[in-house]
C-alpha cells in the first residue's frame, strides 16, 4: 500500500485543490502539506528498499505479467525522495513567488498532477504504463508552460509542445512494435524474454526508437533544441520544477530501459550513447557561454549536465552507474535551486538579464552565498556534491579508457565554472549602472518564503558533499540492482528468487 | 493486408511530418494529429492481424480459439486515442491563443524569444 | 443558431441522447460501450445544445462548472479503487455483488469507476469546447 501513496497523494490533492478553486490561500497550504506527506512517504519507502528489498504491488490484483505492477527498488525510491524534496521547496517558494493570476487559473492542481505523473513514471514496471505517466506529466507541463503567459511564453510553449508530442509518438510506436515482437509489456517479462527473440534487427530498431523518444525528453544532443527555446520563458518555480524533474524522468527511463530491457552492450548502442554524451556536454556548455538571460543560461546548462548522465550510462560499470545516479540526485537539487535563485535575483533586481543586474552582493550578501553553493557544486568544486558525482563518473570513464570523453567532461566542468563566474561577477559583484527599478509591489508577499527553500536546497547540496559516504553506498547498491536485474525481474513476475 | 496497412502507416507518418514542416501553425496541428494516428495504426499492424476471430470464449468453452485477435494492442490504441484526443484538444486551444496573441500563423515569426538580446 | 427547427429538435434530442449515454455507460463492462464512450455521447449532446443556444445558456443548464465535473469524476474513479484496500486486496481490484440485479446486471466497483470516467470525460470535453467557443 505504501508504494501506491506517492501516486495517490498528489492525485487526491489535485482533486481537492480543484474543489477549492477560488481560494488560492487555502490551495497553497494544502499543496504544501501534500508535498510534505509525499516526502515523508518517499523517505519511508526509501528506508524499506535501502536494504535491497524490492517492494511491489500488482494493481487490480491482475496476475503478472498481464497486469500493471508498481515496483520500488533503490533507484525508484531515491528518485521519488528527491522529487519530494524539490516539490516541497517549490511549494514553499510559491507561497510568495508566483503571481495571483496563475494561482487563480489552476497552478497548484497542475503542479499536483505533474507530480502524480513523475512519481508514477518512477514506480511503474510496465512500459505502456510508463507512456501513460509520461503523457500525464507532459500534459500538466504543457498547461503550466502556457498558463498565464504572454507572447514569449506562448511562443516557447508551441515549440515545447510540438517536440514533446513527437517524442510521445515515437515512444508509442516503439512500444507497439516491441509488443508485436515480444508479446508482453511488463518490463520484467520483457527482460526475461528479449534474449530469446530472434528478430535482432527489429529489436535494434526499437532500441533506437526508444533512444530518440527518451532523448528528446531528456534533451540530449541533437534533440535538445526545445529546451533552451522554452524553459527561459517560465516563471522561476515552474522552471525549477521542470529543470529539476522533467528531463531527469527521461534520464531515469534511459537508465531503466537500457539496463533492464535493452542492456546497452547487446545492441551496439554503447558507442552511440558515448558519442552523443560527449556532444551533449560540450554543446550545452558552449551554448550557455554566450547567454546573458539568467534562465536561458541555466537551461543550456541542463543540456550539458544530461551529457554526464549519458556518459555514465554509456560506460556502464557499477562505479559509473553509481556516479550517474549520484549525479542525477545532485543535479536535480542544484539545478532547481539555481532557478529559484534566478527568481529571487529578478525580484530584487527587476530583470532576468544578467547585464542589467548588478550589485546584488552588497544589497543581499546572503543571496550571493546561497548562489555560490549550487553554482560551485554544478561546476564540480570540492567538497560539494557535484565534485563527488563528477569524480565517480569521470574516474569510471578513465578506468574503461575513455580518455577523450574524460577530457571533454573535464573541459565542460571548467567551462561551467566560467559560466557560473560570469553570473557571479555580473549579478553579484559588479557595480550597478542604474538604480534597480524593482516593482515595489506593496501586495508582494514576504521574501522569506522564497529564501527558505533556497537555503534548504543549498544545505542539502552541502550535506551531500560533506557526508557523501552514506549516499554513495546507497547509490552503489542501486547500481548493482540495475546491473543485475534478476531480482527486479523476479519481483515483477512474483517469482520466488 | 499487412503490406497495405504498412503503406498507409508510412503515408500517414510522411504526410504528418510534411505538414509539420510547413510554416503554418494550423498545419502543425494537423500534422500532429496525423502522426498520432500513424502510431496507432503501427501498433495495430505490428501486433498481427487476425480477421473474424474475436478473443471471446464461447459459453461453455474453456479456452480461446487457437488463432484469435489479440485484445491488448486494441486496448493500447484505445488508451492512446484517448490521450491523443486530450493532447490534440490542448494543442488546438494553445495554437489558437498563440496565433491570437502573437498575431500571426507563421511559425517563422515565433522566434522572438530565441533571439539573444543584444 | 437561431433556427427554430434546430432548437426544437435539440430540445427533444438532448434527453434522449443523455439517456442513451447512460445506457452505454451501464452496459459497458461486458458489451461495447463504457464510461468513455458514454461521456463522449453526453458531451456531444451538450455541445449540440451549446451550438444552438449559446455557451451562457448551456452553463446555466449544467449548474456546475465543467472542470469541477471533471475533478468529481476523477475523485469517483479514484475512490472506486480504494474500496478494495480494506478488504485486503490491491488498489483498483474489482469487487462485485454476488447476485445479478435486474436490468443493470452485476454491480461492482468497475461500474463506479466507469461512472467516474464518464463524468471526467464529460467535464474535460465541455471545458475545451466552452473554451473554444468563448472568444
Amino acid at each position: 500500500m505504501l508504494i501506491l501513496l506517492p501516486i495517490l497523494v498528489p492525485l487526491l490533492t489535485a482533486i481537492v485543490l480543484v474543489g477549492c478553486w477560488t481560494r488560492p490561500s487555502v490551495q497553497r497550504i494544502i499543496a504544501l502539506g501534500s508535498s510534505c506527506v509525499q516526502l515523508a512517504v518517499a523517505a519511508l519507502l526509501l528506508h524499506q528498499t535501502s536494504t535491497g528489498r524490492i517492494v511491489t504491488i500488482a494493481i487490480g490484483a491482475w496476475p503478472p505479467p498481464f497486469g500493471i505492477v508498481l515496483v520500488a527498488d533503490i533507484l525508484s525510491a531515491l528518485m521519488i525522495t528527491v522529487t519530494g524534496v524539490v516539490s516541497v521547496a517549490v511549494m514553499v517558494y510559491s507561497m510568495s513567488g508566483i503571481d495571483a493570476n496563475r494561482e487563480a487559473h489552476g497552478y497548484y492542481p497542475l503542479l499536483s498532477t505533474l507530480l502524480t505523473g513523475v512519481n508514477g513514471a518512477f514506480l511503474t514496471a510496465d512500459i505502456f504504463n510508463l507512456y501513460v505517466w509520461f503523457e500525464l506529466l507532459l500534459i500538466s507541463s504543457f498547461v503550466l508552460t502556457a498558463l498565464g503567459g504572454g507572447k514569449g511564453q506562448l511562443e516557447g510553449a508551441v515549440k515545447y509542445v510540438t517536440l514533446n508530442l513527437i517524442a510521445s509518438v515515437v515512444f508509442l510506436t516503439a512500444t507497439g512494435v516491441l509488443y508485436g515482437i515480444a508479446g508482453t509489456l511488463s518490463m520484467g517479462d520483457l527482460a526475461a524474454r528479449i534474449p530469446a527473440i530472434q528478430h535482432r534487427e527489429i529489436l535494434g530498431m526499437v532500441a533506437v526508437l526508444y533512444l530518440v523518444a527518451f532523448g528528446i525528453k531528456a534533451a540530449m544532443f541533437p534533440l535538445y533544441m526545445w529546451l533552451p527555446a522554452s524553459y527561459h520563458t517560465l516563471p522561476a518555480p515552474v522552471g525549477a520544477l521542470f529543470s529539476g524533474l522533467l528531463t531527469k524522468v527521461g534520464v531515469y527511463a534511459f537508465y531503466r530501459m537500457f539496463t533492464l530491457v535493452f542492456p546497452a552492450m547487446d545492441f551496439g548502442m554503447t558507442t552511440l550513447i558515448l558519442v552523443i554524451s560527449g556532444f551533449t556536454m560540450l554543446v550545452g556548455v558552449l551554448g550557455a557561454a554566450v547567454q546573458y538571460e539568467f534562465r536561458r543560461l541555466l537551461s543550456f546548462h541542463i543540456v550539458s549536465q544530461i551529457g554526464y548522465l549519458l556518459f555514465a550510462l554509456g560506460v556502464g560499470t557499477p562505479l559509473a552507474l553509481a556516479g550517474g545516479i549520484f549525479y542525477t540526485i545532485h543535479n536535480i537539487i542544484a539545478k532547481a535551486n539555481l532557478y529559484l535563485i534566478a527568481g529571487v535575483a529578478a525580484r530584487l533586481g527587476g530583470s532576468y538579464d544578467i547585464r542589467k543586474l548588478g550589485g546584488l552582493f552588497s544589497a543581499a550578501p546572503w543571496l550571493g552565498i546561497l548562489f555560490l553553493v549550487p553554482a560551485l557544486s554544478l561546476a564540480g568544486v570540492p567538497p560539494l556534491s557535484g565534485f563527488w558525482a563528477k569524480l565517480a563518473v569521470i574516474r569510471a570513464g578513465l578506468e574503461r579508457e575513455h580518455y577523450l570523453l574524460g577530457a571533454v567532461a573535464l573541459i565542460t566542468s571548467l567551462l561551467t565554472l566560467f559560466s557560473m563566474s560570469k553570473v557571479w561577477s555580473e549579478v553579484f559583484w559588479k557595480q550597478r549602472d542604474s538604480n534597480p527599478e524593482t516593482d515595489a509591489d506593496p501586495a508582494q508577499r514576504p521574501i522569506a518564503y522564497q529564501v527558505a527553500p533556497i537555503a534548504l536546497l543549498a544545505a542539502i547540496t552541502l550535506t551531500l558533499g560533506l557526508f557523501a559516504e552514506p549516499l554513495f553506498a546507497l547509490v552503489s547498491d542501486a547500481a548493482r540492482q540495475l546491473l543485475d536485474p534478476s531480482a527486479y525481474v523476479d519481483a515483477v513476475l512474483r517469482r520466488a528468487p | 493486408m499487412h503490406i497495405l496497412l504498412a503503406l498507409v502507416t508510412g503515408i500517414l507518418f510522411a504526410g504528418g511530418l510534411y505538414l509539420m514542416l510547413r510554416r503554418s501553425i494550423v498545419k502543425l496541428a494537423f500534422g500532429l494529429a496525423l502522426i498520432a494516428q500513424a502510431a496507432n495504426l503501427a501498433i495495430f499492424t505490428s501486433s498481427g492481424l487476425v480477421r473474424g476471430e474475436p478473443p471471446i470464449i464461447e459459453a461453455g468453452g474453456m479456452r480461446l480459439a487457437a488463432v484469435s485477435s489479440d485484445p491488448v494492442p486494441q486496448a493500447l490504441i484505445l488508451t492512446a486515442i484517448v490521450i491523443g484526443f486530450a493532447l490534440l484538444a490542448f494543442v488546438i486551444v494553445l495554437i489558437k491563443r498563440a496565433a491570437w496573441i502573437v498575431g500571426t500563423d507563421d511559425l517563422d515569426d515565433l522566434r522572438n524569444v530565441d533571439r539573444t538580446a543584444t | 443558431m437561431k433556427s427554430l427547427i434546430v432548437q426544437t429538435t435539440i430540445r427533444a434530442l438532448l434527453p434522449l441522447v443523455l439517456l442513451f449515454s447512460i445506457f452505454l455507460l451501464v452496459r459497458g463492462h461486458n458489451d461495447p460501450g463504457g464510461g468513455f464512450v458514454g461521456g463522449l455521447a453526453a458531451s456531444a449532446a451538450i455541445t449540440l445544445y451549446a451550438f444552438t443556444f449559446g455557451v451562457e445558456q448551456t452553463r446555466s443548464l449544467l449548474h456546475v462548472r465543467p472542470f469541477i465535473l471533471a475533478a468529481t469524476g476523477l475523485a469517483i474513479a479514484t475512490l472506486s479503487g480504494v474500496f478494495a484496500v480494506p478488504v485486503g486486496l490491491p488498489f483498483l481490484t474489482g469487487l462485485w455483488t454476488p447476485e445479478n440485479t435486474p436490468v443493470v446486471g452485476a454491480i461492482g466497483t468497475p461500474l463506479l469507476f466507469d461512472a467516474g470516467v464518464y463524468c471526467a470525460v464529460l467535464g474535460v470535453v465541455l471545458t475545451i469546447v466552452f473554451e473554444l467557443m468563448e472568444e
